[in-house]
């Protein structure tokens, strides 16, 4: 098995790992990609990938609005916000 | 009022309490605020307790049967895990994520049992966003066993089988994606059912693995589960993958049914009794468990699943993967946990994910995004939904010489708290017989067989074909009907 | 080597916004212009537990644009998570279609250049998938932070993405804005670049002529004008070559375009480029859509640009210059045909040149657009008519018009008549102004006699002068002709 390239796992994934943590982190996810590397062993040539146990069409939705202004109740939920705005640091682009 | 009914009574001998005026919701509603409070430092099975709106609704459900208005579960007093949204109550998931959360409106089960007549009195510990197999893994620490409080409760759903098991509630519901219904409700030796994938809505569950997650029940009984079932099924169209079918009354099948099972073919997979880790209590209960069935005219015919085994590791790609896409919305942004301090955007997210998430979720995050990463895509995550459909098929092959399949819910009974804290792997494969009716999209459902020799409960299991969930009850309440394991009561 | 042994190839990935009334997975409302929040519902900031639906009005739109581009419309096609945080994207990952889009191997052909030079290019479109859109972020400051509006979080996309087929800005702008009229003119996307109902971001690279094989290329974002796009291309075209032609490397980036600089910069090199973990999303199931839909769909369809310049040039007689022009929106082409359909075909000529010519130069001026014009198109037929049948010159007619738009007169052969702009037509009442033209212009009727056409012109002047204008000039002419050679 190829080493895990953990820092750059965690970072895809925006967790940050303190060295310690991520010390353990590794260990733990080496157990466990070798748990589900037994998956290799398996020959599944043509075999359909099965996303859904359903075996049904998206069901389609009217074009019609039906939802009205919940800004009040929704952005009270935030963190931080401000002149109907959710705030976050700065973007810098 | 004494918190005896609550102890021993079916849902249909509660309702006929109700019915006949012996007792009123409202005092049912206290006697299982009361006993909840009572056991909250012991079992640790709840999160949250709403005694105001409980027992305004249990008075408002009085007002109305007085009026002569009786729905289905009318004045019934129940918990939610507190995996399902419910409105103006904060739905923590388990997780410092969402600790101060209060989603403004209710999940569709939520909204379904309140208009059958029940009466929640709040939220069930559980597993961190539903990842767990013991219920130890949860922000408001762990749930225990009400059989020994040293024990676990199993998981993810261990608040709702341990309330149900101590006599808290008769019924409550959970979410079951690799097992998180039927195993907590052995380890607690109470009953539980995961109906077909697309039965019931999930619209506001808060979502672990989209493919996987299905609501459930757990209940005292077979009987009871059928109720409760039939409550929370349907149609809805906010979820995609809900099935728009009608509604089944399984409850009315039940007691149509002449308690005996002749005819019915019930397969025994041997590659899951020949798994390694199966304790040989365990064992000797669900073998007894299946002469009990014979015993009640079934046929015992052996089937096999060759792929069972590939089923843990099929999930533990499949699971995380979509769980690690389901979490990206925990973000500190427009609801949740944020951190108090950090440098800039990209130092906001990665610090209010680290603390807000605990351990066990974020290893799941960090597999999942690793299986679907650039250069893994193919070998893991494709692999794994190959592996499903090989699964999926194993079973439809099975149900051609069998109507259902009886295997044990979980290899061991309820091991000591802190004792599978070390390799995380562990934990994962206490769900080799539930994952593979997750990963098929199966009915199945877990009931009380026996004990171990420590007296911890042991729980067997019965999968069925899409949408057979009525045969699975039917089976399970013949059993019932045959058996008191169901009916004991823990030395609390 | 020197610039003109480099080739310039160029792909085109055009955002559209869908004209649909709700959201493409929730029922909130795509209105332009709202407070901000106030047209996000729990779907569209990513409540725990909310899920998606899918709007059938963006599937039917999607199916429209493929029978638009004459494309294969996928029976089967798949929604999938492309996974990147991003604060204007709720759920950390935005609803798209990636293996298998609703929309394959299509193809418009578009006019390039004018004129002479003019030439037909068909550009290929690879595919056109649905997808949400995010929300948007606005940077002015708040002490420090960045304000996150979620209005536009789930509005509808189609993202259609073309093969590199442009090997130039021209052609990249020809087939933008070709692109651009086919939306707005099936009625899928209003196209308002302003208001970001358009956006198109530039995949640009170089080779040497004769290569095959394709040169790194650098992509520019967000484009939102035609003029931008052009001017992009340009700069970037000749830094990629200036940078080639130094002896350095082109290395893969997404570029932005800084228009009051003119220049492109680097926003994201392949370094930083994002990882999206792209698996198909399991709240939602495959899009099946069938043959009945698509033909119900194409039943519906009106005829297409193409289709319609063509027969402008082919049964209307027209240039293909003016067909283009006249085919530029629906409602522009709307106006003509319905001028044609009360004039007549015979005159449908005289109707696109009044409409591309005094009618296009008053809407320019006055700034509105055809929809508002006072000169609706039976008066256009109508004018025209009474200049076909002698009734008024074409000085006259430019007078009715002038009355019209002003709304002067609603009627023309009301106008005509209260501003006595009839022309006289009629032979005996000629005669007399005709005759007398001739006795009083003995020389140039010698000289037309003996040859000279320009003679006729100024007898047909002193008619005209005589007559106050009033004389039909062809009639003057041909009497006088019988006259004076008979």
């Amino acid at each position: 098995m190829p080493a895990i390239d953990l820092d750059r796992i965690a970072e895809l994934a925006r967790i940050e790992l303190t060295p310690d943590s991520a010390a353990a982190f590794r260990a733990d996810l080496e157990r466990v990609l070798a748990l589900v590397d037994r998956l290799q062993a398996v020959d599944a040539t043509g075999v359909a990938p099965m996303s859904h146990p359903l075996d049904l069409p998206q069901r389609l939705r009217e074009d019609i609005v039906t939802e009205s202004d919940q800004r009040d109740a929704l952005l009270a939920l935030a963190p931080a916000a401000e002149n109907g705005l959710y705030l976050v640091p700065k973007v810098i682009e | 009022m004494s918190a005896e009914p609550l102890l021993t009574s079916s849902l249909r001998e509660l309702a006929a309490a109700l019915a006949e005026r012996r007792i009123r919701a409202e005092a049912l509603a206290e006697a299982a605020l009361e006993r909840a409070q009572s056991l909250q430092e012991r079992l640790n099975a709840f999160i949250t307790l709403t005694p105001e709106s409980a027992l305004a609704a249990a008075r408002a459900a009085d007002e109305r049967r007085r009026a002569g208005n009786v729905s289905l579960l009318s004045g019934i007093p129940l918990a939610h895990k507190d995996l399902f949204c419910t409105r103006g109550v904060r739905t923590t998931a388990a997780s410092r994520m969402l600790a101060e959360f209060a989603p403004p409106y209710d999940a569709f089960v939520v909204e379904r049992l309140a208009d059958a007549g029940a009466v929640s009195i709040g939220k069930t510990n559980l597993d961190e966003f539903a990842m767990g197999s013991a219920n130890e893994h949860s922000h408001f620490g762990p749930c225990r066993n009400p059989w020994d409080t040293s024990r676990i409760a199993g998981g993810s759903s261990g608040g709702s089988a341990a309330a149900v098991a101590a006599g808290i509630v008769p019924v409550a519901t959970g979410t079951d994606t690799g097992g998180s219904v039927r195993q907590p409700a052995a380890m607690c030796g109470v009953t539980g059912i995961k109906p077909s994938y697309g039965r019931v809505s999930r619209y506001g569950i808060i979502a672990y693995a989209s493919s996987l997650d299905q609501a459930g029940v757990i209940a005292r009984s077979a009987e009871d589960c059928a109720l409760a079932l039939t409550a929370i099924e349907g149609f809805d169209p906010r979820d995609s993958t809900s099935l728009d079918r009608p509604v089944e009354d399984h409850a009315a099948a039940l007691a149509a049914a002449d308690g005996r099972l002749d005819g019915l073919r019930l397969g025994l997979p041997r590659e899951f009794f020949a798994v390694e880790g199966i304790d040989a209590d365990v064992r000797r209960a669900v073998e007894s468990a299946a002469r009990i069935y014979e015993s009640l005219g079934a046929r015992l015919v052996d089937v096999s699943l060759p792929r069972a085994e590939l089923a843990i590791p099929a999930y533990y790609v499949i699971a995380p993967a979509e769980a690690s896409s389901n979490l990206a919305r925990y973000d500190g942004v427009r609801y949740g946990y944020r951190a108090p301090d950090y440098a800039d955007l990209d130092d906001m997210y990665r610090k209010t994910r680290a603390q807000g998430f605990g351990d066990e979720v974020k290893r799941r995050i960090l597999v999942g995004t690793y299986v679907l990463s650039h250069g893994y895509y193919d070998a893991y995550y494709l692999q794994a939904q190959k592996l499903r459909r090989l699964i999926a098929e194993d079973y439809r092959q099975a149900f051609d010489s069998c109507d259902l399949i009886l295997a044990p819910t979980a290899p061991t009974t309820a091991w000591r708290l802190g004792e599978k804290g070390q390799d995380p792997v562990q934990e994962y494969l206490q769900d080799i017989y539930t994952i593979g009716a997750n990963l098929a999209g199966l009915p199945a459902l877990s009931h009380p067989c026996g004990f171990d020799s420590a007296g911890l409960p042991i729980g067997c299991q019965l999968i069925g074909p899409y949408l057979a969930e009525t045969r699975l009850l039917l089976a399970a309440h013949a059993f019932q009907g045959k058996t008191d394991w169901h009916r004991q009561l823990p030395p609390l | 080597m020197n610039r003109t042994d480099w080739e310039t190839v160029i792909g085109l990935e055009i955002h559209a916004q869908l004209t649909t009334r709700s959201k493409i997975f929730s029922g909130a409302s795509t209105a332009f212009g709202a407070e901000p929040n106030r047209q996000a519902c729990a779907i569209d900031v990513a409540l725990p537990g909310t899920l998606p639906v899918l709007n059938r009005g963006a599937v039917e739109r999607a199916i429209r644009l493929g029978l638009a581009i004459e494309a294969e419309i996928a029976e089967r096609s798949v929604f999938a998570r492309k996974n990147y945080f991003y604060p204007d994207l709720p759920k950390g990952y935005q609803i798209s279609q990636y293996e298998l889009p609703v929309v394959k191997n299509g193809a418009i052909t578009v006019q390039v250049g004018e004129g002479e030079a003019a030439y037909e290019k068909t550009v290929r479109i690879t595919r056109a998938h649905l997808e949400e859109d995010a929300g948007k972020s606005l940077h002015e400051d708040f002490h420090g932070m960045t304000g996150i509006d979620l209005n536009r979080a789930g509005t509808p996309l189609l993202e259609i993405v073309s093969e590199p087929d442009m090997r130039s800005a021209e052609e990249a702008v020809a087939y933008a804005r070709a692109l651009h009229t086919l939306v707005r003119w099936i009625g899928v996307c209003d196209g308002n670049m302003q208001e970001g109902s358009f956006r198109i971001d530039a995949n640009v690279s170089v080779r040497p002529k004769g290569e095959t094989r394709l040169g790194t290329r650098r992509e520019i974002k967000n484009l939102n004008s035609f003029r931008f796009l052009q001017q992009a291309i340009d700069y970037e075209v000749r830094w990629q070559i200036e940078t080639l032609e130094e002896g350095g490397t082109v290395q893969q980036a997404t570029v932005l375009f800084d228009p009051e600089r003119g220049e492109t910069r680097v926003m994201r090199t392949k370094e930083d480029a994002h990882d999206y973990r792209y698996f198909p999303d399991p709240d939602l199931l495959p899009l099946v859509i069938d043959r009945a839909w698509i033909e119900e769909v194409r039943s519906n369809l009106p005829e297409l640009p193409q289709a319609l310049r063509r027969r402008l040039v082919e049964a209307h007689g027209l240039t293909p210059y003016d067909a283009n022009l006249l085919t530029a929106s629906k409602e522009l082409a709307d106006y003509y045909l319905a001028a044609v359909a009360a004039a007549g075909q015979a005159l449908a000529k005289p109707c696109a040149n009044w409409i591309l010519g005094e009618l296009a130069a008053r809407l320019n001026r006055s700034g509105i657009e055809i929809g508002e014009s006072p000169v609706r198109p039976t008066h256009i037929a109508a004018l025209v008519q009474r200049v076909h049948d002698g009734t008024i010159s074409h000085a006259g007619a430019k007078k009715v018009f002038e009355a019209l738009w002003t709304g002067e007169g609603q009627d023309v052969d009301a106008i005509i008549e209260a501003q006595g702009l009839e022309q006289v037509s009629d032979e005996s009442a000629l005669e007399s102004l005709v005759d007398a033209a001739i006795a009083a212009n003995p020389k140039s009727v010698e000289e037309f006699r003996a040859g000279k056409e320009k003679a006729l012109n100024a007898l047909v002047g002193q008619v005209m002068k005589a007559s106050r204008g009033a004389a039909n000039p062809q009639r003057v002419t041909e009497l006088l002709r019988r006259k004076l050679t008979g």
